[in-house]
């Protein structure tokens, strides 16, 4: 309870301070009254086009990769597992590498985000054909790890045969993942499948308490893994793939929220979820402050900055667990 | 009134039965040991009886939809997994999962529960501490209670007490019995042939996934039965401090 409070708050604060943060250097005061009451200055405009749109895409992609990092962490009962683990952020990387190839984002602005999203449910049919009928785990990550490897090579592909240095350019910009830029359009589009794979992850809460003990008990205490696992993947795909969609790809948040908050909820997976939903959702606010803050004129990318504080962080979780161990 | 009715299970690896045709019935307040060298589909009997494998034949448990079969038997595999650093109240408490309504928070009587099995086990000394912590043995008598808390009139446990010292192993055998005496029933799978004599009071012998024997300790443990399966001679008495059997010299 104290922890829940405890990073509502902090994911409200990031909210407001994400709010007031950018490249039109507006006093904080004046920008938070513009976004309350249209005044019709282009402050109005920066502050409801521009910025809101941005820090809500920051709080529910972040609120879905930490959530999806804890489901398939805590489904696969491995602390090293996740989100893109089923193969469904490659496959979303590769819509929009396509789309960027082929000339279809410059058609219309939602181009890229929907051939993504495409190219996401076209690699969740695969992994549910591939992983079979029976509900083990095991099927479904090298279902997984093969269509990551496909889409892996295949935007790789792309990328060695494309005969335009700009779209090249801008595939590998677009692939260190950026919420810049963002507007409410992109938040319209990501927010139904995130909140749809929000509420499929939840529902696995149970399941997953009880997978603790490992899949047979887990059958014999009533739970049905095959739906488990089917509601696992759909939920997972949509969040990721949403979130992939509209912001490219930000590695680590999955990895490394569950991690951080793991002991404080007592290691159980299903607080886990909404806990890392929240951890999540901050910890994107916070390094998209940071990358307006620390090199405002330079576009720093979302996903470098989240990758350049996860390794360490990560680093820090292996010392730590090193420590327990000996 | 049984709790569990097998008719001519049947498991197949393949071609190969690795289960044979087995029928057995059992009755409320009996202390089940299922008995037989490596290999001779003991495990793949339970879990197939279980509803967790494929099988023809009849199982009145595989039969039950999942959720009423979690209120008629409790399950300890043998792979004893802990897969969080949960705390051990808390691992006992997961035995409570198919009596909550989803997203309940546990109520008296789950509490009640989880206290119960927690000192039938004698593990109110470790309750806070973290599972995954606890050495291989103190794991499976959490697992154990794991399985008591769920309260169900069978309890299935597949090698409970191997890797536990002697001291626990009788201790649990007789939490076993006590359960037994209270009108539930226990199938355990064990290799301590001379644990079974004591404190079973029916022993299930399989041999090359087949049922050879069914019935008290004293009828099963026939000398030619125990060489023709296991291959072994042993010493089996009727003493005053009960029965004493000790496998002494490998046949074949």
């Amino acid at each position: 309870m104290r922890l829940a409070i405890a990073l509502i708050l902090l994911v409200a604060t990031l909210f407001v301070i994400s709010l007031v943060v950018g490249v039109a250097a507006v006093p904080p005061g004046q920008a938070l009254s513009a976004l309350l009451s249209d005044d019709g200055t282009p402050v109005a405009v920066v502050m409801r086009d521009i910025r809101l749109p941005r820090a809500i895409l920051a709080a529910l992609i972040g609120a879905a990769l930490g959530m999806s990092g804890a489901a398939m962490q805590g489904y696969l009962r491995n602390p090293l597992a996740e989100p893109g683990l089923i193969g469904v952020s490659g496959a979303a990387a590769l819509g929009a590498v396509l789309s960027i190839q082929l000339g279809l984002n410059l058609l219309f602005p939602l181009a890229l985000p929907l051939a993504s999203l495409a190219m996401a449910v076209l690699a969740v049919l695969l992994i549910l054909l591939l992983a079979g009928p029976r509900g083990s785990s095991i099927t479904l990550i090298l279902a997984g790890i093969a269509i990551s490897a496909l889409t892996g090579a295949l935007t790789s592909l792309v990328l060695n045969l494309s005969p335009n240095p700009f779209a090249a350019a801008d595939i590998v910009f677009w692939m260190m993942g950026s919420l810049a830029d963002r507007s409410f359009l992109h938040v319209a589009l990501a927010a139904p499948f995130i909140l749809i794979g929000g509420l499929l992850m939840l529902s696995l809460a149970r399941g997953l308490d009880a997978l603790t003990l490992g899949e047979d008990a887990a059958a014999a205490m009533g739970i049905n893994l095959r739906g488990l696992r089917l509601r696992l993947v759909l939920g997972v795909a949509a969040a990721v793939g949403a979130a992939t969609a509209v912001a490219g790809a930000i590695g680590f948040v999955g990895l490394v929220v569950p991690h951080l908050l793991r002991r404080a909820v007592g290691a159980r997976p299903s607080a886990l979820l909404w806990a890392s939903a929240l951890g999540g959702a901050a910890m994107v606010l916070a390094a998209d402050i940071a990358v307006r803050l620390i090199l405002p004129d330079r576009d720093l990318k979302l996903g470098v900055l989240m990758a350049l504080v996860g390794a360490p962080l990560f680093l820090h979780l292996i010392f730590r667990t090193r420590k327990e161990m000996s | 009134m049984s709790l569990m009715t097998l008719r001519e299970l049947t498991v197949r690896r393949g071609d190969c039965p690795v289960v044979d045709h087995v029928s057995l019935q059992v009755a409320p307040g009996e202390c089940i040991g299922l008995i037989g060298p490596n290999g001779a589909g003991k495990t793949t009997l339970l879990r197939g009886a279980l509803g967790l494998l494929a099988a023809s034949g009849n199982s009145s448990l595989a039969a039950l939809p999942a959720a009423d079969r979690a209120h008629a038997v409790a399950w300890m595999p043998q792979a004893r997994e802990i897969a969080w650093p949960v705390t051990v109240e808390r691992l006992i408490a997961l035995g409570r999962i198919p009596h909550l309504p989803r997203g309940a928070r546990l109520g008296t009587d789950d509490r009640a529960a989880v206290d119960a099995a927690i000192a039938r086990m004698g593990l109110e000394a470790y309750r806070n501490r973290i599972a995954t912590q606890l050495s291989g043995g103190e794991q499976a008598q959490v697992l154990i209670a794991r399985a008591l808390a769920q309260q169900t009139p069978l309890l299935i446990a597949d090698e409970p007490i191997a890797g536990l010292d002697p001291a626990h192993q009788i201790a649990t055998m007789e939490v076993f019995a006590g359960l037994a005496a209270e009108g539930r029933s226990v199938i355990v799978s064990l290799h301590d042939l001379g644990l079974a004599a004591r404190h079973c009071s029916r022993l299930l012998m399989m041999e090359r996934g087949r049922l050879v024997a069914d019935g008290p300790p004293a009828e099963v443990l026939r000398p030619d039965l125990v060489d023709r399966v296991f291959g072994v001679t042993a010493f089996y008495r009727e003493t005053e401090d009960g029965a004493v059997f000790q496998p002494m010299r490998v046949t074949r």
